[in-house]
């Protein structure tokens, strides 16, 4: 890309409407924005007119204009010390986003030290004969276990509280990682390994100059391709109790039939995972500058 | 005459690859390359001209004789013999200049130092205004000469070039065959190159080493006699490209002969 995609051309007549001196990148942008509402809408609009026609019971499926009206009220059981059971009280938009920053925040710890740890192991797998023999054949035992069904050991193991959530994820990502490390070191071109050999590189300094640079697209695509799953345990693990979260309100909502805070609950979520893979996509394409946009993390 | 740049002698090579027959890719090699001198390696396909290279280069063992640099017998990989390969295997996450500067970083030349190096190696090598692109951006001569100036970055005494030109077009290979000449004049560095092209090894060569088909043995060293800029045109010019036709010509049946045998 050139320096100055991202801005908007300059020059041309001073009289021109600004509209016609986007650049192509936020002419392209703008559209993107623009195609998400249309999408969004479209799946608002067959909703409304369902309840519309009297087609969907509100009290089961209210309608978005419905659990968005009453945010207020909705807020109100976003209370810190909210229990199933007990009488909504506080609350807020403060102890909204507090939630919505629990659940983040155990998604980017689980997150992230899942990747750091697998890209550890399965390096340490590869170069490590020993432990190559040890404990690859459990790993490859382990790897196809739900996440989910981890979460009593978690439990066992860690007791209430944010641990098992961030444990969850962690084990989510961690696998995946590990095998995805050892198969990418494999596929490094030799010729790479040859250039930085001839130069004089240590094999530490070839690892950290030349073959992690040359792994990480491809694992930073197998963390977005594990993103979504990891806000999908995150939510279950919360539900356990943790005393914070969405994956509590929702367990509460569900138990006390809330269908609007359900629903207020799941527009959240939605928002939440795709803003983090926007985030986590900003964050490749800062880290992984060398890589073309749209080709991923394609070799 | 002062000792051989390159001394190989008695050199054998044989693979041993997990769970196939070995292969003998070179038998009782010997020949020196002296200091300065630009030596072409011409074989048949298969006959272990690669193996050589990365056996000179300190990447691969010998099986068998030794070769030495300056006296010194190879061990391992030194900065002091660059290899380029086919493709210029250029880090994508680095810009050409990083690039280039990747073995001074490597040893622990400072930032700034590393960076005058680069530009004026880019310089040399004709990219001194690609200094910040990535090698993508480059195309494949460019990215040939992007990997000349990685090597000549770290001062080579030998430089060796494994089919450097194969893949591009006969426009930019002639001009990288010119280009690559005033380098090696510049640097002063022996040059071992590794063609199929009898016209590159015409060109080129102060002599050209003529490989036996696998398992490979010297067949013939031919010196060319002609000054340079050396034309096609030149009748004796012609005379060589008969004559190592036909060397060619009765290692590639032999090696055909060979392959049916098994
Ligand atoms: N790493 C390796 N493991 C096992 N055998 C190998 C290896 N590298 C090369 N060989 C074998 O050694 C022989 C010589 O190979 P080499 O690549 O040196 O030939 P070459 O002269 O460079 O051929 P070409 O002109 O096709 O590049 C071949 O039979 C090849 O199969
Ligand atoms: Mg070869």
């Amino acid at each position: 890309m050139s320096a100055d995609a991202g801005r908007p051309a300059r020059g041309g007549a001073p009289l021109e409407p600004p509209r016609l001196s986007l650049s192509p990148a936020w002419r392209r942008r703008l559209a993107a924005i623009g195609w998400g509402i249309v999408s969004l809408g479209l799946f608002a609009g067959v909703w409304e007119a369902l309840w519309f026609l009297g087609m969907l019971n509100p009290l089961l499926l209210p309608p978005p204009h419905m659990f968005l009206a009453d945010i207020p009220g909705t807020l109100q059981f976003f209370d810190r010390s909210n229990r199933i059971g007990s009488v909504a009280t506080g609350g807020g938009v403060g102890a909204l986003l507090f939630t919505m920053a629990s659940t983040t925040l155990r998604v980017v710890i689980g997150l992230s030290l899942g990747f750091s740890c697998g890209v550890a192991v399965g390096a340490a797998i590869h170069y490590v004969k020993l432990l190559r023999n040890l404990l690859l054949p459990t790993i490859l035992m382990l790897a196809p276990i739900s996440p989910v069904a981890w979460l009593p050991v978690a439990i066992f193991v860690f007791g209430i509280g944010d641990v098992p959530a961030i444990f969850l994820v962690f084990i989510t990502v961690f696998f995946a990682i590990v095998l995805s490390t050892g198969a990418q070191i494999e596929s490094v071109p030799k010729n790479y390994i040859h250039v930085a050999r001839i130069m004089g590189a240590t094999q530490r300094q070839t690892f950290w100059k030349v073959i992690l640079p040359s792994i990480l697209p491809s694992l930073f695509m197998t963390l977005r391709l594990n993103l979504f799953a990891a806000w999908m345990v995150v939510l279950i693990a919360e539900t356990v109790g943790v005393g914070t979260g969405l994956g509590q309100i929702t367990s509460m909502a569900r138990s006390t039939f809330n269908a609007k805070l359900v629903f207020f609950t799941m527009a959240i979520i939605g928002l939440l995972g795709f803003l983090s893979d926007f985030a986590l996509r900003q964050v490749q394409r800062k880290m992984l500058w060398w890589i073309a946009p749209n080709q991923g993390g394609a070799r | 005459m002062s000792r051989p740049a390159v001394s190989i002698q008695s050199v054998s090579k044989r693979w041993t690859p997990e769970g196939r027959a070995p292969v003998q890719a070179l038998k009782d090699l010997s020949f020196d390359v002296e200091p300065g001198e630009f030596i072409v390696l011409l074989g048949p396909s298969g006959c272990g001209k690669s193996t050589l290279l990365y056996m000179i280069a300190g990447l691969e063992e010998v099986s068998g004789g030794t070769i030495a640099c300056d006296g010194e017998p190879v061990t391992e990989p030194s900065a002091e013999r660059g290899l380029i390969f086919q493709e210029a295997s250029l880090f994508p996450w680095l810009t050409i200049a990083d690039n280039v500067a990747f073995g001074l970083s490597v040893q622990h030349v400072q930032p700034v130092r590393r960076r005058e190096i680069a530009i004026e190696m880019l310089k040399r090598v004709g990219l001194g205004d690609m200094l910040d692109k990535k090698p993508d951006e480059l195309s494949g001569g460019m990215r040939q000469r992007a990997a000349c100036a990685r090597a000549l970055a770290m001062r080579p005494k030998v430089l060796m070039m494994d089919e450097p030109f194969a893949a591009l077009d006969v426009q930019t290979r002639a001009r990288m065959q010119d280009f690559l000449l005033q380098i090696w004049r510049d640097s002063g560095a022996s040059i071992l190159l590794v063609t199929h092209s009898i016209d590159e090894a015409i060109s080129l060569a102060d002599r050209v080493v003529v490989f036996t088909a696998r398992p490979g043995q010297v067949k013939t060293i031919v010196p060319i006699d002609l000054p340079r800029p050396r034309q096609s045109r030149d009748p004796r010019y012609h005379a060589y490209r008969d004559m190592f036709a036909e060397l060619l010509a009765d290692e590639v049946d032999r090696a055909f002969a060979e392959q049916e045998a098994v």
